[in-house]
């Protein structure tokens, strides 16, 4: 063939195989339309075969906060919670706060301690479940042993049986005390604007105070679990602090007058990512410091720090994004108010080469040392001689306006703020669940774990492995976003390969 | 393929699926509450499809033969095209198909979307919210480009259903969540083969006053000269909440959950839904205290419904879609 010939034939082949590619880049496939409910991550590979983007997308939307429009505000605790069941709780309670918030309006000593106790509760409960059944397993039993025995079955065979038990009678225990305030325990009742609707009966104590004592050497015990067989093994520790696992963000937490942690209630605290302080405001001021950024790939938003601006999904001096969960909260900071917690709190920081804490791994540790507090509050406002005192709600009075309410989910901040008419009527709400806040971080997780694993096109087995202990140590309750079990989180990758055919699919329900 | 249903029923294991939909996962932590009183049950039947808790794929079901699973518990409202074509799997599948909860018995809470567009919804979200800056307008797309990379997103559909406007339903397990008590009475039920007509709420059809500790205040002559929301006044822990002027949806609901939240000093709101002699919850009780109004001049009636600010909220709060209301008339087709 002369020269000639073979650049016409060579062009007219390169310009069918661009036709090609970029008709497979097109093709619909078709598994991707039966999503709904999960999480759902693309991962496109380069010429090289590594990879050039992953996507983490959450793939539903149900609107709580265009139908809250024409609603009773004091209807709000029991609508919201609606947004997720496996943690009602903190819904109820933000929602009320946000109440309290809307009609100027404080719920008396007994009231508020009630909220704090039940949400304490909470919690410890909530905390516990994920040490013991979701996320724990990957360094109980360990991240490289079977599936099969990655779960509170393995978690059994390897503390013993007792322990089991004792998760399952806590969590029963637990889950009674909520019940008993809010009448149910999946989607409780108690909340209203100034107070609770159910107070303690002082017959009742006994048995409470029993629990939280009971509760507090459980979480002592969880601690030491988690010292003897995670912290003592070398390797666990190599893979919490490795690079893989690492991202350096900012830190949002409450924290009250002294910087001290508060599930319930505070001013909010933002730390940069070498641990100084960034901001520091109240509640209410919410939208001077987070905005949220719309993707066109997903239905989830994407919070990040309003006064630097989006920046994109970068970590190190010019990121925006911000985290939240238990261990933002550590790093956001100055300590906990209570002895056993602050020594935990002293203890994690030594261990983990100071602050702040960038591993996402280490949030498995930070709540554990979270539950300890969690017990502790419980054992204090027992104790308290107020906590059973009759007075229990305050009637508002006030013309309602706007309304701004935050506590810290066990899954992060989570916002509620809704603006009403002079009857109460819910005009607008805005809601920024405590997972969302999160949500760039974990992405940035979920492509981290695939560049490190994916390598010449090679796709590991271990990678939704590797990628799902990245997402459970966030314990994502995407449920507020879809509907799964944290921890559970079904789990579909597509990998494409640099001429945008799918390559792999790989599914974990 | 066994085609008595008796023989059927005497099969050593009978298949289980579990499924959800548009929900909220409260459904399945029942289901998990449920998990030590429920072994012994679990250890006669085969759980085949839990895609929450266990590692199955649609395609194993997809495999299936016809009516191979003896009962599906579906939870969760239908929002997305995704959702309806499971729901019509499962029912292929299966020989009972159980709507289990609020959100598959009749729509749920999700379902007072329906007096709302899904343009209002993604317009709010992405654009109006206080906290949201999209100066570009972006909106997440079904199919989106991204460098030569194509990306794609389910739609979600303009109205919320219940499971039996998609699909033929055998038994409904109604409340937000259902107790685990009603739930291991049903799955006895069923495993017993105690086969209730179909179409069957499985639960007591008798309303929820004659199970709350509060029944002997409610009064026999109820007249409302005012309607008291719950925020406005203390709620006396004993006496009936009608009895108190605050509207209380026990007389038009099914009982069963133990009046939970009456015992947390709460009104009912209706969640397990009306019994079998009443169509319409919403308009059973909407008839019930009107009559009561004691008023009768249109101001002063007036004056009284102040008190009901949100009657769609209030009367249909778990049960809009399923209702003879269903949704907004005005709203754009998509």
């Amino acid at each position: 063939m002369n020269e000639q010939a073979k650049n016409v034939w060579n062009q007219a082949q390169a310009m069918a195989n661009a036709a090609y590619r970029a008709r497979r880049r097109n093709v619909t496939i078709d598994p991707i339309t039966r999503l709904e409910g999960h999480g759902k991550i693309d991962i496109f590979l380069n010429e090289q075969g590594g990879v050039e983007r992953a996507y983490f997308q959450v793939p539903e939307l149900r609107g709580f906060e265009v139908f809250s429009i024409g609603r009773p505000a004091e209807d709000m605790p029991q609508i919201t919670s609606r947004i997720c069941g496996v943690c009602p709780t903190a819904h109820h309670m933000a929602s009320a706060k946000c109440l309290d918030s809307l009609y100027g309006v404080q719920p008396p000593p007994a009231g508020r301690k009630i909220r704090e106790l039940v949400y304490s509760a909470f919690m410890f409960e909530d905390h516990a479940l994920h040490v013991y059944v979701l996320g724990g397993p990957d360094f109980i039993v360990g991240p490289e042993a079977p599936a099969a025995e990655r779960n509170i079955f393995g978690v059994i065979g390897k503390v013993g049986v007792d322990v089991g038990k004792k998760v399952i009678g806590m969590r029963r225990r637990l889950r009674e005390l909520i019940a008993y305030f809010g009448g149910k325990v999946v989607h409780p009742v108690m909340c209203l604007p100034g107070g609770v609707s159910k107070g303690l009966d002082p017959a009742d104590l006994p048995k409470f105070k029993q629990l939280a004592a009971d509760g507090l050497e459980f979480a002592q015990f969880t601690l030491q679990v988690f010292k003897d067989i995670v912290l003592k093994n070398p390797e666990y520790v190599k893979l919490i602090t490795s690079e893989a696992y690492t991202h350096k963000t900012y830190y949002m937490g409450l924290v009250d007058e002294n910087n001290k942690v508060n599930f319930y209630d505070g001013q909010l605290r933002v730390v940069d990512p070498n641990g100084k302080e960034f901001a520091k405001f109240p509640v209410e001021k919410y939208r001077d410091y987070v905005a949220e950024h719309v993707e066109p790939w997903s239905y989830m938003k994407f919070p990040y720090l309003k006064p630097l601006g989006w920046r994109g999904f970068e970590e190190g001096p010019d990121s925006s994004i911000y985290a939240v969960a238990p261990l933002a909260r550590l790093n956001a900071s100055d300590g906990f108010t209570t002895p056993l917690a602050q020594k935990a709190f002293e203890e994690y920081f030594a261990t983990l080469g100071g602050k702040p804490v960038h591993h996402t791994l280490a949030t498995h540790y930070a709540r554990v040392v979270e539950m300890i507090y969690a017990a502790e509050r419980m054992v204090e406002l027992l104790n308290d001689p107020e906590i059973t005192s009759k007075e229990i709600r305050t009637i508002p009075t006030k013309t309602p306006s706007v309304g701004i309410g935050v506590v810290e989910a066990p899954r992060g901040t989570l916002f509620h703020h809704y603006e009403t008419d002079e009857r109460g009527i819910i005009k607008m709400a805005n809601l920024i669940v405590a997972t969302v806040n999160n949500s760039a971080r974990i992405a940035m997780s979920v492509e981290r774990a695939a560049k490190g694993l994916i390598k010449n096109g090679e796709i590991s087995e271990g990678l939704l492995n590797k990628v799902e202990m990245a997402f459970r140590a966030y314990d994502p309750c995407l449920g507020c976003a879809t509907h799964s079990l944290p921890g559970h989180m079904p789990l579909v990758a597509n990998i494409y390969n640099h001429r945008g055919e799918l390559q792999r699919r790989l599914e974990q329900h | 393929m066994l085609n008595n249903r008796k023989e059927r029923w005497h099969m050593p294991k009978p298949k289980v699926a579990f499924y959800w939909c548009a929900s909220c996962g409260g459904c399945e932590e029942t289901v998990v509450d449920l998990a030590e009183d429920i072994l012994g049950v679990v250890e006669k039947v085969d759980i085949v499809f839990w895609p929450v808790a266990m590692d199955f794929k649609y395609a194993d079901v997809r495999a299936m033969p016809d009516k191979s699973i003896t009962a599906s518990f579906v939870n969760g409202a239908i929002r997305s095209s995704e959702q309806e074509e499971m729901a019509r799997l499962l029912r292929q599948k299966s020989q009972f198909l159980i709507a289990y909860g609020s959100c598959a018995c009749t729509g749920g809470i999700p379902g007072l979307a329906n007096q709302f567009s899904r343009k209002q919804i993604l317009d709010f979200v992405y654009q109006g919210s206080p906290s949201t800056v999209n100066e570009s307008g972006t909106r997440p797309q079904t199919k989106f480009q991204d460098n030569g990379r194509q990306v794609y997103l389910p739609e979600f559909r303009n109205m919320v259903r219940a499971l039996d406007q998609v699909v033929e339903v055998d038994y409904y397990v109604p409340g937000c969540p259902p107790t685990p008590n009603i739930t291991k009475e049903a799955v006895g039920a069923l495993l017993a083969g105690r086969l209730p007509p179909k179409g069957s709420v499985l639960a007591p059809d008798i309303a929820l006053c004659d199970e709350c500790p509060r029944k002997d205040s409610k009064p026999t002559n109820v007249s409302f000269k005012e309607f008291v929301r719950p925020h406005q006044k203390i709620l006396d822990p004993s006496l009936c909440f009608l009895a108190q002027g605050v509207v209380c949806m026990g007389p038009s609901t099914r009982k069963g959950c133990t009046a939970q939240c009456p015992s947390g000093n709460m009104p009912c709101t209706g969640c397990f839904g009306p019994t079998s002699r009443v169509k319409d919850q919403g308009a059973k009780i909407l008839s019930s205290l009107c009559a009561n109004v004691e008023p009768k001049d249109e101001a002063s009636i007036d004056k009284v419904l102040e008190g009901i600010p949100d009657p769609i909220g209030t009367f249909y709060r778990y049960g809009l879609a399923k209702s003879l209301l269903r949704r907004k008339v005005n709203l754009p087709a998509s």
